[in-house]
C-alpha cells in the first residue's frame, strides 16, 4: 500500500497532501494547477518534498525526519508520462526492454509477450518512436513502464495529448491494465468521464489541498 | 596536375596523423568539459569557460609561445615530464598534436556543448524512473543523443588541426619528417623563388582532404540526426 503525507512550497503555491493508495486504480482528480503532477513526481522521486513521508508497502521512499530519500532509479515505480517520453534513438523493442536491462535482469519472454499482447504493440516492435502515432506511442510508454515490473504504476494524464478518437482507442487497454496487470495504479486526470471509466478510488485535489477522497460516486 | 615528391607525401602522412591523433585524444576531454559547461553550476565556471575559448581569440603564435614556455624542454612542466617520464614534446610530432589539439579544442567543445544543451532533460528523467543510475543515463541516453554534436565537433577539430600553422611552427618548429605538416611545407616552398609552383600540388591535396572530411561528416551528421529524432 502507498501512503503519502507531504508538503512542498513552490513559489506562491503550497502543496500539502495526505492520502493512501490501495490496490486497483486511484485517481488524483482536479483542475490543472491543483498540484496533481507535482504529487506523483514526489512519489516517483523526481521532485523532493520539503517535509513529509512516503512509504510503499514496507519500504520508506522518503522521510524528512530520518533523512531518507531513495533516488528515482532505486524506487522501482513505473511512470507513464503525459508526453510518452520514449527514447527517440532506440527502437520500440529496446524502449520496452530498457527497464529490465537497467535492472540487470534478462527480459522474461513470457512477460514480454503478455505485455505486448495486452497493449497490442507486437507489430510496432521494429519501428522507431518518431514513426508512431500518438496513441501507439502512449501504449508503448505504458508497456515500457509495465515491463520493468514496477511495484506501483503512475500515469500522468496519459491521454491528454490524444484526440477523442485516440482516447477511445487507448481507454480499453488501460481498463485491461487495471484488471489484469495486478499492479496498483495512481492515475492523474482532470477529466471526470475518464476517471469514472478507470478509477476504483478518487482523491480530489484543488489548489494544493485534498478536498475529498472516496469512491467513484464522488464525481 | 603537378606530381607529388616523396617529401610532399611525408608531409601529407604526417598532417593526417597529427590531425587524427589530436582529434581523438582531445575528444574525451572535449566531452567532459562540454558536459561541465553545459550542465554544472560551480564557482569559477566563467573562468573555465573563458580559458577554453581563449585559443580561438588569441593569435596562434601567442598560443604556440605559451606552449613553448610551459611544455618546452627547459620549461617547468616540460622539464618535469622529460625528467620523470621521459616525455618530450618540443620538436616532436607529439608536440604538434598538442598544439593542434589546443587550437582545435574550443571548436570541439562548442559543438558538443550545443548538442548537450539541445537534449530534452525529461528523457533522462524517464530513464531514471526505469532504473538507470546517473552513469547509465549518461551512457545510454545522453551520449547517444549528443552524437551529432560529437561528429560536428570532431570534424571541426580535424579541419582546424589540419590547417593549424602558427601555434605549431612556434612550438615545435618546421622539421621535415617530424613536425612539417602540409601547411608548413607549403609555407617553406613559397619562401623559395619559384616554389609556388611546387606548392600547388600540396594545395590541391589540402583542398581534397578538407572537402572529403566535410562530405563525410555531413553524411554522418545527417544519419545521426535522423536517428536521434526517432526516424
Amino acid at each position: 500500500m502507498l501512503v503519502v503525507d507531504v508538503e512542498k512550497t513552490l513559489g506562491n503555491f503550497r502543496l500539502s497532501a495526505r492520502f493512501a493508495g490501495e490496490t486497483g486504480a486511484t485517481a488524483l482528480f482536479g483542475p490543472s494547477g491543483a498540484g496533481k503532477t507535482s504529487l506523483i513526481n514526489m512519489i516517483a522521486g523526481l521532485v523532493r518534498p520539503d517535509r513529509g513521508r512516503i512509504t510503499l508497502d514496507d519500504d520508506v521512499l522518503f522521510d524528512s525526519a530520518t533523512r531518507v530519500d531513495l533516488p528515482a532509479w532505486r524506487r522501482r515505480i513505473g511512470y507513464v508520462f503525459q508526453d510518452g517520453r520514449l527514447f527517440p534513438h532506440l527502437s520500440v523493442k529496446h524502449n520496452l526492454t530498457y527497464g529490465r536491462w537497467m535492472s540487470g535482469h534478462r527480459v522474461d519472454d513470457a512477460d514480454f509477450t503478455r505485455v505486448t499482447e495486452l497493449l497490442d504493440i507486437g507489430p510496432l516492435l521494429g519501428r522507431r518512436p518518431g514513426r508512431l502515432s500518438g496513441g501507439e506511442r502512449q501504449r508503448v510508454a505504458v508497456g515500457r513502464a509495465l515491463l520493468m515490473r514496477p511495484r506501483l504504476l503512475l500515469l500522468d494524464e496519459p491521454m491528454a495529448s490524444l484526440d477523442t478518437r485516440r482516447k477511445q482507442e487507448i481507454l480499453p487497454y488501460l481498463q485491461r491494465l487495471r484488471d489484469d496487470a495486478n499492479v496498483p495504479i495512481v492515475y492523474v486526470s482532470h477529466d471526470a468521464a475518464e476517471v469514472k471509466a478507470l478509477a476504483t478510488r478518487v482523491v480530489m485535489l484543488d489548489s494544493g489541498r485534498i478536498v475529498s477522497a472516496g469512491g467513484v460516486d464522488l464525481l | 596536375m603537378p606530381h607529388l615528391t616523396p617529401e610532399d607525401w611525408t608531409a601529407i602522412a604526417l598532417s593526417l596523423r597529427i590531425a587524427v591523433v589530436a582529434t581523438l585524444v582531445s575528444l574525451p576531454f572535449g566531452i567532459a568539459i562540454a558536459m561541465l559547461l553545459a550542465r554544472a553550476q560551480f564557482w569559477g565556471k566563467s573562468l573555465i569557460d573563458a580559458a577554453v575559448y581563449l585559443p580561438l581569440v588569441l593569435p596562434p603564435v601567442v598560443t604556440g609561445y605559451l606552449l613553448l614556455i610551459t611544455l618546452g624542454r627547459r620549461a617547468p612542466v616540460g622539464a618535469f615530464l622529460a625528467d620523470h617520464f621521459g616525455i618530450v614534446f618540443s620538436f616532436r610530432w607529439t608536440g604538434a598534436v598538442i598544439s593542434c589539439g589546443v587550437m582545435a579544442f574550443p571548436l570541439m567543445v562548442r559543438a558538443i556543448r550545443l548538442s548537450i544543451e539541445a537534449i530534452d532533460g525529461r528523457l533522462e528523467e524517464a530513464a531514471g524512473t526505469l532504473g538507470a543510475d546517473r552513469l547509465w543515463v549518461f551512457a545510454t541516453i545522453t551520449l547517444p543523443l549528443m552524437l551529432p554534436g560529437i561528429i560536428a565537433g570532431m570534424m571541426l577539430a580535424f579541419a582546424r588541426a589540419l590547417g593549424e600553422f602558427g601555434a605549431t611552427i612556434t612550438f615545435v618548429s618546421n622539421i621535415p619528417g617530424e613536425t612539417q605538416t602540409i601547411s608548413a611545407a607549403i609555407y617553406t616552398l613559397t619562401q623559395v623563388p619559384g616554389g609556388d609552383r611546387a606548392a600547388l600540388s600540396l594545395v590541391v591535396v589540402a583542398i581534397c582532404i578538407s572537402l572529403a572530411a566535410l562530405l563525410a561528416s555531413e553524411w554522418l551528421a545527417r544519419r545521426a540526426s535522423a536517428r536521434i529524432h526517432g526516424l
